[in-house]
């Protein structure tokens, strides 16, 4: 038995205990003993991964007869160790979080057993290695998250709609999935992953690519990009905060995983229009995530929809390694996929860290609305450091994460051309400016929702009484702050881990994307170099040395508080600062075309003058275009139709039998 | 990394650090020739530094650590890239640190931190100073990244020495349509980016149509001067990087004394020709509408992405 096979054992079992703890126990040490062994699962499976991505284990078991017509063939090499790694690295602090949180939040039977299984599930995807144990993984992760949203659903009706959107869009991912499996089974003659490899050389190219894009539909949808994101900006922020960051950081990454695994590892890659697709989608979800990010003013809605932004980048790198590959440029290709896993592991570490950031506000102010806090610096100093700290990562800013595998990406993107291709020189300088945008966006995103709900005044009385989160959420928020400050500095440790991940995607895996000499990053087949910890170290000399001067003034000393400028009126509250809404406004007016704002302005006047205004109500949303042109009319549709069908059923007996008899009499001449 | 390329490193930020406010007295001095006034000498900046440097720090009274980080943050990257971004010579230390991505994200750090600080003093004008210098940042992203594209097919890297090393070995690389587009739309974003009109207007003093006075409003004393230095600083490396990403003539390839002179002086030169060239702009523009400027962007914009193709079908 080796350390991966142990941990694997030791991950069931610690789920297994805090799913029992959360049955027996009653509520108070329930909450306890269930992020306790939760964690203690999620650390068994963060283990059983550096085990292979690290110390090049690998791991393949079949338990037989689980199900009627098979059982579960569990295969983890290092691509799936990487997806766990990114799992265990959000999974433990939020368990940890989940205790401090759920003591005053959901601290239900159903929902803490559904935590556990949830973890389990999401660590578990990536290892299974058959058809069947994938979709019976991917079932169990779908149902025991659907719980966790519906979780509040008693004082609650939006959780309910959105459940209900949740459970549509992840059972339709589901059958997309069993479709592209159940051709992949019948084309290749084999269940189990390994077998599917062999015979994908007789997979024709029509078949190949159905199975491709029935995956990019299913795995799509759990990956949250557009048009299929809809669940997403109404899941996430129903769920209890350290779910939406194990949701928003891991479980949507899966769908990523899916989709490497199907196209480039079993199928072995394909034409170059397979990249273009998924290069496309990502571009467009890019843009159109952190669009609605931007005018979003609940919290927790900007954050998932910054996920749809964040997975759209990594579908970038995805997209433009299969361009890449399919072009024969190999080297370049296995930079790019590089880029995008590097992104999976830095967006779960930064966006757990918002989410959980996001959470202990919810717990302090009870809003999620932007628009009512401001303040709340002084008053969670903790909470507001590492929000800072995740938001500066997910702005894609130097020296943190997010800038490392941003940069990473660039340069996989800008180092496509000269290239043989047209199509790639077309789609290089679009996706290069796309990124851009979408960086800057996300830039603008950051200062919205970090500057409206932390500083300068409270602006309503729930913000202006609000305190730091129990220790065990600080806890939990720390110790994901560390994770982004490592992975920034020293993502060079993960050069080997990158390229032993890589390494299954046989259509692109072309030796080390990136050399390193624990300093410097150096990248396959191109001349460019950066430093993440000595750029770090510059900034830090930069600063001190600034610093050191200032210090030197002797007005350092003498601060004098004093009342903001104000035109020369005395009194400043808070009425007069900016919003997130007033914030939003000119980018929201520059990108007009797309996000379509309805805004309602009511002018009332005095009744003995209508020169006089007596009070402006001002109104403005923005809803989802996609949800609102695609899905309404869609759901209309159906609704119609389910109209027309009751017609059918009346309520008697006699004509149910007869449509028994009339199906019973054309089955049997149809199978003859 | 060697002792040399350090000590490379440091001149360059100490050359522009201290060449920064010398510039700007000049480009006002031109601008007020122009206008017909005398103006003031063109160490009036560093005379104005020193001044606010020993005054009382007086702050609002709703702000918290994020102001009082805010300058300190500024003002390092823009040391930081003075650093990084070869004004004298290609052979700094920090060649192999961060590329020109990377001077991007970090002048797109400072431009943050300021808007964080513009937020934290609670009146409306530091919100809409922010709002508006957030809102242009963004829009003109595409634009750097874009041209920066542009300059590293040719040179077949992003970093800012092999892009001048490659233009130094091919003088006419240096009129080719590629770096002839992208410098047009690098301009315009360096117009956008360093607050200079016809997008925002330095020496305004009407709230309602400031950018970045509105954000720095608030600050004063200590606070205040590093704030005009990080400005200043921003302004000349942007100039500089317009000057030897694409004129590089001068600069030193070496880390020899003699050298490092000349390139002093041609970059002197360089610079300020570039700063009387916007000075007299500036003279004849009036400011556009806010909502205006995005077309202007989008403009630079459509430079910048002919820059790429025509590095494609014209190679």
């Amino acid at each position: 038995m080796n350390t991966t096979e142990a941990a694997f054992i030791a991950m069931a079992v610690a789920a297994s205990a805090a799913v029992a703890a959360a049955i027996v126990l009653p509520a108070r040490s329930r909450v306890v003993w269930v992020g306790v062994f939760t964690a203690l699962s999620a650390t068994a499976g963060g283990v059983a991964s550096l085990a292979v991505l690290v110390g090049g284990d690998s791991f393949v078991t079949v338990i037989p007869d689980v199900f009627p017509l098979g059982g579960v063939r569990l295969e983890f090499d290092a691509l799936s160790a990487l997806f766990t790694f990114g799992t265990a690295l959000v999974a433990v602090p939020a368990a940890v979080y989940g205790i401090g949180y759920s003591g005053q939040g959901p601290s239900s039977r159903p929902a803490q057993a559904a935590w556990p299984v949830l973890v389990w599930s999401v660590m578990m995807v990536p290892a299974a290695g058959n058809a069947i144990g994938l979709i019976a993984l991917w079932e169990l992760m779908a149902l025991s998250s659907t719980v966790l949203v519906l979780a509040e659903h008693h004082h609650n009706a939006e959780a309910r709609r959105a459940g209900q959107w949740y459970v549509a869009m992840t059972h339709l991912s589901l059958l997309a999935i069993a479709l592209a499996l159940f051709i992949l089974v019948h084309q290749t003659g084999g269940e189990s992953f390994a077998a599917m490899r062999a015979g994908a050389a007789n997979v024709g190219p029509v078949a190949a690519s159905t199975v491709f894009l029935l995956a990019l539909v299913g795995f799509g949808v759990k990956a949250g990009v557009v048009p299929l994101h809809v669940w997403l900006p109404r899941a996430h922020p129903e769920a209890p905060s350290h779910v939406s960051a194990l949701m928003s950081g891991a479980m949507v990454k899966l769908g990523v995983y899916g989709l490497l695994r199907v196209g480039w590892d079993l199928l072995d890659g394909g034409p170059l229009w397979w990249g273009a697709v998924v290069l496309t989608v990502g571009l467009i979800s890019a843009m159109f995530g952190i669009l609605h990010a931007l005018v979003a003013s609940d919290l927790k809605r900007l954050l998932a929809y910054s996920t749809t932004e964040n997975v759209g980048l990594i579908f970038v790198g995805v997209g433009a390694a299969g361009m890449f590959a399919a072009s024969d440029n190999r080297p370049l290709a296995a930079v790019a996929l590089a880029a995008a896993l590097l992104h999976v592991l830095n967006h779960g570490a930064f966006k757990g860290l918002l989410f959980l950031g996001a959470g202990s506000v919810l717990t302090a102010t009870g809003t999620r609305n932007l628009d009512h806090m401001g303040g709340l610096g002084r008053r969670m100093p903790v909470t507001a450091a590492t929000f800072a700290i995740g938001g500066m990562a997910l702005a894609a800013l130097p020296p943190l994460n997010g800038f490392v595998s941003e940069w990473l990406l660039l340069q996989s993107l800008v180092h496509s051309l000269p290239s043989e291709a047209a199509s790639v020189a077309v789609a290089m300088p679009v996706a290069v400016a796309v990124v851009a945008l979408t960086g800057g966006l996300a830039a603008a995103a950051f200062v919205k929702a970090f500057g409206s709900a932390f500083l300068a005044m409270p602006r309503s009385a729930e913000a202006e009484a609000a305190h730091e989160s129990p220790f065990t959420m600080r806890t939990g928020m720390i110790a994901l702050a560390g994770v982004c400050i490592a992975l920034a500095l020293l993502p060079t440790l993960l050069a080997n881990p990158l390229e032993r991940a890589i390494a299954p995607a046989t259509g692109i895996a072309d030796g080390a994307p990136i050399s390193t000499n624990g300093v410097y990053v150096h990248l396959a087949g191109i001349q460019a170099g950066l430093s993440p910890l000595m750029l770090t170290l510059g900034l830090l000399i930069g600063v001190v040395a600034v610093f050191a001067v200032v210090r030197r003034s002797r007005a350092r000393s003498t601060v004098r508080d004093i009342p903001p400028w104000g035109c020369g009126r005395t009194l400043q509250t808070s009425r007069m600062e900016y919003t997130a809404t007033s914030f939003a406004e000119p980018l929201q007016r520059v990108f007009d075309d797309v996000l379509h704002p309805e805004i309602d302005v009511v002018v009332d006047h005095h009744t003995e003058s209508r020169h006089y205004v007596e009070s402006i109500r001002y109104h403005s949303e923005t809803r989802d275009g996609i949800e609102n042109r695609l899905y309404e009319p869609l759901l209309a549709v159906a609704r119609r139709w389910g109209d027309r069908a009751r017609s059918v059923q009346n309520g008697s007996i006699h004509r149910y039998l007869t449509y028994s008899l009339v199906v019973t009499v054309v089955v049997l001449l149809v199978s003859q | 990394m060697n002792p040399t390329g350090i000590a490379v490193a440091l001149l360059q930020a100490v050359f522009v650090i201290a060449c920064a406010p010398l510039l700007v007295g000049w480009t006002r001095l031109v601008r007020a020739r122009l206008e017909g006034r005398v103006g003031a000498p063109i160490r009036q900046p560093w005379r104005d530094l020193r001044k606010w440097f020993v005054k009382e720090r007086m702050v609002s009274e709703h702000t918290g650590w994020v102001f009082a980080l805010a300058p300190l943050v500024l003002t390092g990257s823009a040391v930081l890239v003075a650093a990084l971004v070869p004004s004298l010579s290609t052979s700094s230390a920090l060649d192999q640190v961060g590329d020109l991505f990377a001077v991007v994200y970090l002048l797109l750090l400072g431009t943050v931190a300021l808007s964080l600080a513009g937020l934290d003093a609670g009146t409306a004008f530091g919100g809409m100073g922010a709002s508006r210098e957030m809102t242009i940042t963004a829009i003109a992203e595409p634009t750097v990244l874009v041209a920066i594209f542009a300059l590293s097919v040719s040179a077949g890297s992003s970093n800012l020495g092999v892009i001048v090393a490659d233009t130094l070995s091919r003088p006419s690389a240096a009129a080719s349509p590629t770096n002839l587009l992208a410098l047009a739309a690098l301009a315009v974003v360096t117009v956008a980016e360093t607050g200079r009109i016809p997008v925002d207007n330095p020496s305004t003093h009407l709230e309602l149509t400031m950018i970045h006075e509105a954000m720095t409003l608030e600050f004063s004393g200590p606070d205040l001067a590093m704030i005009e230095l990080a400005a200043h600083v921003r302004l000349v490396v942007f100039l500089t990087l317009l000057a030897n990403l694409f004129v590089p003539w001068g600069i030193a390839t070496t880390a020899q004394p003699l050298h490092l002179l000349v390139a002093a002086g041609a970059v002197l030169v360089k610079l300020t020709v570039l700063a009387t060239i916007v000075a007299t702009v500036e003279v004849f523009l009036a400011k556009v509408r806010l909502f205006r400027v995005p077309e202007l962007l989008a403009a630079s914009f459509v430079l910048a992405f002919l820059a790429v193709t025509a590095s494609f079908f014209l190679a």
